[in-house]
């Protein structure tokens, strides 16, 4: 097996785990912040492919629906929060998991309803279409592509945590609820509009996938498995952790697709339960909280 | 639990396993069909031996489908393949099974709260994974096939399997096994300790007792009982369909156990039975059944948290009286 093989593995690796880190960066974030784990987060990843790919039809551009189906996506997120999971703060931490638990059924079949239980293929944009030289081998545009989008968001997110003034009190939020309201911040709000980016990460995932994958009703029951692994990889609420630990289990599941293709989906459960046995918080989490 | 002074509707309450045994057994006179009823009695254990651990010690898991799952590809493994027979193949399907709760115990019980639903659920899904891949032995996709019991045989008795109404009542003893050992654990000091854990785990702690093994304890009873629910399958239905590893078999007993009421002895049941009967009855007008059932499970977590026994247990005024 030459060099060149693995790098492109490799490469593969860092786009299938570009995808997992902007899903489990909405989980994480939204657990970071509100302290609720959302289990229909798989389900609105599958939606956002819906959205992604009924948009792009409606419009004729893949554009239009990698930018619209995470904002339309993000503000049903939002009335979600609004209409069912706010009803739950101040009670157990397991209601809302419930809760969204019992939504992802209601979503899962709401699409199939519309959209039918088959695959539907999602189209690759007709500019990405086809591979690209990179001196060692030949990759596939798209996938170059994801890489890059999703490079782009992290930094823009970053940027806005860290050098806003809504980055400031959405890190304050999360330290200290209470003193925020003290200070005269209407926290509500502030949870509300997490919660809808955390879901439009989501959808912005789903899109991002859909012409990697094939977008059908349980796509996001996977997926949902894979962004548990991930956050617990890098520890529930930390965002450098999602990102490390995404782009772990994406590398990690291509190289050993290359030696042992059946092993592939295993592995990222195996490396889990090492990081749990030596790291019980994860690998970026706060002992404490969780572990 | 607090024994209450005997007499009247208290002591009636505290003879639980014969109360639901009762009810079990007129169960397939009550229910539209004798299938229901077979099923609501092999869920019935699978969430009993949940509630042990979500109810009583308040550890939301989401991974006792692989229990459930294990114990009937065991059973079927041990009786297709090995030429086992069917008493044996239960027995070492259960002990087999609670060999697989000990090992995912071990991980998972190192988390909590949040951390341990979705721990447990990666850990599910990584056997459903493994038996996908471990076609030779499970049937991979397809399912296990090619065993099937026709005939019960314990002690010279000897019962025809096929028959529905033996079946059920076969089954039922499996499920009285079950029930009468869950109260067993419940009664015991054991049980107490369990429920303070729920209610306080530092305090607990502070009293001295190894909060890390009661709880791997309890994770290995609960896995035991749900895998003999999967025993029940395998002998039920002759086939293992691979969907009982997948997660979302986990997520059914979850909401079967919210249903009926988490914390109570016979909610589990009823929960069980809410389940498969509104599955039943809404199937037949639509087959997008699952939209209303979990609509009516957000509902029930919203307004309902208790659920249905839960609540009606919460109404007789000598509950109130022990409490």
């Amino acid at each position: 097996m030459d060099l060149s093989l693995i790098i492109m593995q490799l490469l593969s690796g860092i786009a299938l785990g570009a995808v997992l880190v902007i899903t489990a960066l909405g989980l994480t974030i939204v657990f970071g912040m509100l302290g609720v784990v959302n289990f229909a987060h798989g389900a609105l990843f599958m939606i956002g492919a819906y959205a992604g790919l009924y948009l792009a039809s409606l419009t004729g551009s893949f554009w239009w629906g990698l930018l619209l189906a995470p904002i339309l996506i993000g503000a049903f997120g939002m009335l979600i929060e609004f209409v069912l999971i706010r009803r739950l703060y101040g009670r157990s931490i397991d209601d809302p998991l419930l809760l969204t638990f019992g939504l992802s059924y209601v979503l899962v079949e709401g699409v199939r309803i519309v959209f039918g239980s088959d695959g539907i293929p999602f189209p690759t944009p007709p500019q990405l279409i086809g591979v690209l030289d990179l001196g060692i081998g030949f990759f596939p545009r798209y996938r170059l592509f994801v890489i890059a989008l999703v490079a782009v968001v992290l930094l823009v997110l970053w940027l806005m945590l860290e050098k806003t003034r809504v980055g400031l009190i959405v890190r304050a939020g999360a330290r200290d609820p209470t003193i925020m309201q003290v200070l005269g911040v209407d926290i509500g709000r502030v949870w509300l509009a997490i919660f809808g980016l955390g879901v439009a990460l989501a959808a912005l995932g789903g899109v991002l996938a859909g012409p990697m994958r094939s977008v059908n009703p349980e796509m996001g029951s996977l997926v949902l498995a894979e962004a548990f692994v991930v956050t617990v990889i890098g520890g529930l609420g930390s965002i450098v952790g999602a990102v490390v630990a995404g782009l772990m289990v994406g590398i990690s599941i291509s190289l050993v697709a290359l030696f042992a293709p059946e092993m592939a989906t295993i592995v990222m459960f195996a490396l889990m339960a090492v990081v749990l046995l030596i790291r019980p918080q994860g690998l970026f989490g706060v002992k404490g909280r969780t572990a | 639990m607090a024994k209450s002074a005997p007499g009247g509707l208290a002591w009636l309450l505290d003879q639980r396993v014969l109360l639901s045994i009762a009810v079990l057994a007129v169960l397939p006179w009550l229910l539209p069909s004798k299938a229901l009823a077979v099923n609501v009695l092999i869920y019935g254990v699978v969430v009993m031996g949940y509630n042990l651990l979500f109810g009583y010690t308040g550890l939301l898991s989401f991974g006792q489908a692989a229990f459930f799952g294990a114990g009937a590809y065991f059973t079927g493994i041990a009786i297709g393949r090995y030429g086992v027979p069917w008493f044996a193949a239960v027995t070492i399907a259960v002990l087999l099974s609670t060999c697989l709760a000990a090992v995912i115990g071990v991980v998972s019980t190192r988390t909590r709260g949040i951390y341990f639903s979705m721990v447990t659920l990666a850990l599910a899904q990584l056997v459903y994974y493994v038996a996908l891949q471990a076609a030779s032995f499970t049937g991979g996709e397809n399912g296990l096939r090619g065993f099937t019991v026709d005939r019960i045989s314990l002690f010279g008795l000897s019962v025809n399997f096929l028959d529905p109404v033996n079946k059920y009542y076969v089954l039922m003893a499996f499920a009285a096994l079950a029930m009468w050992f869950q109260s067993r654990i419940l009664n015991s000091p054991f049980g107490a300790v369990i429920e303070a854990i729920r209610e306080n785990e530092q305090r607990a702690r502070a009293c001295g007792y190894n909060v890390e093994r009661c709880k791997l304890i309890v994770f290995m009873l609960s896995g035991a009982i749900s895998s003999l629910g999967g025993c029940m399958l395998a002998l039920h239905l002759s086939i293992v369909p691979l969907d009982i590893l997948h997660y979302q078999t986990s997520g059914m007993i979850v909401m079967m156990v919210l249903l009926g009421g988490a914390r109570s002895f016979f909610g589990p049941f009823v929960g069980a039975a809410t389940f498969l009967i509104l599955e039943d009855v809404i199937s037949l007008w639509t087959p997008h059944w699952q939209i209303f059932v979990g609509a009516i499970f957000v509902l029930f977590v919203l307004f309902l948290p208790k659920g249905i026994w839960g609540t009606l247990l919460e109404g007789l005024p000598i509950r109130k009286a022990r409490q």
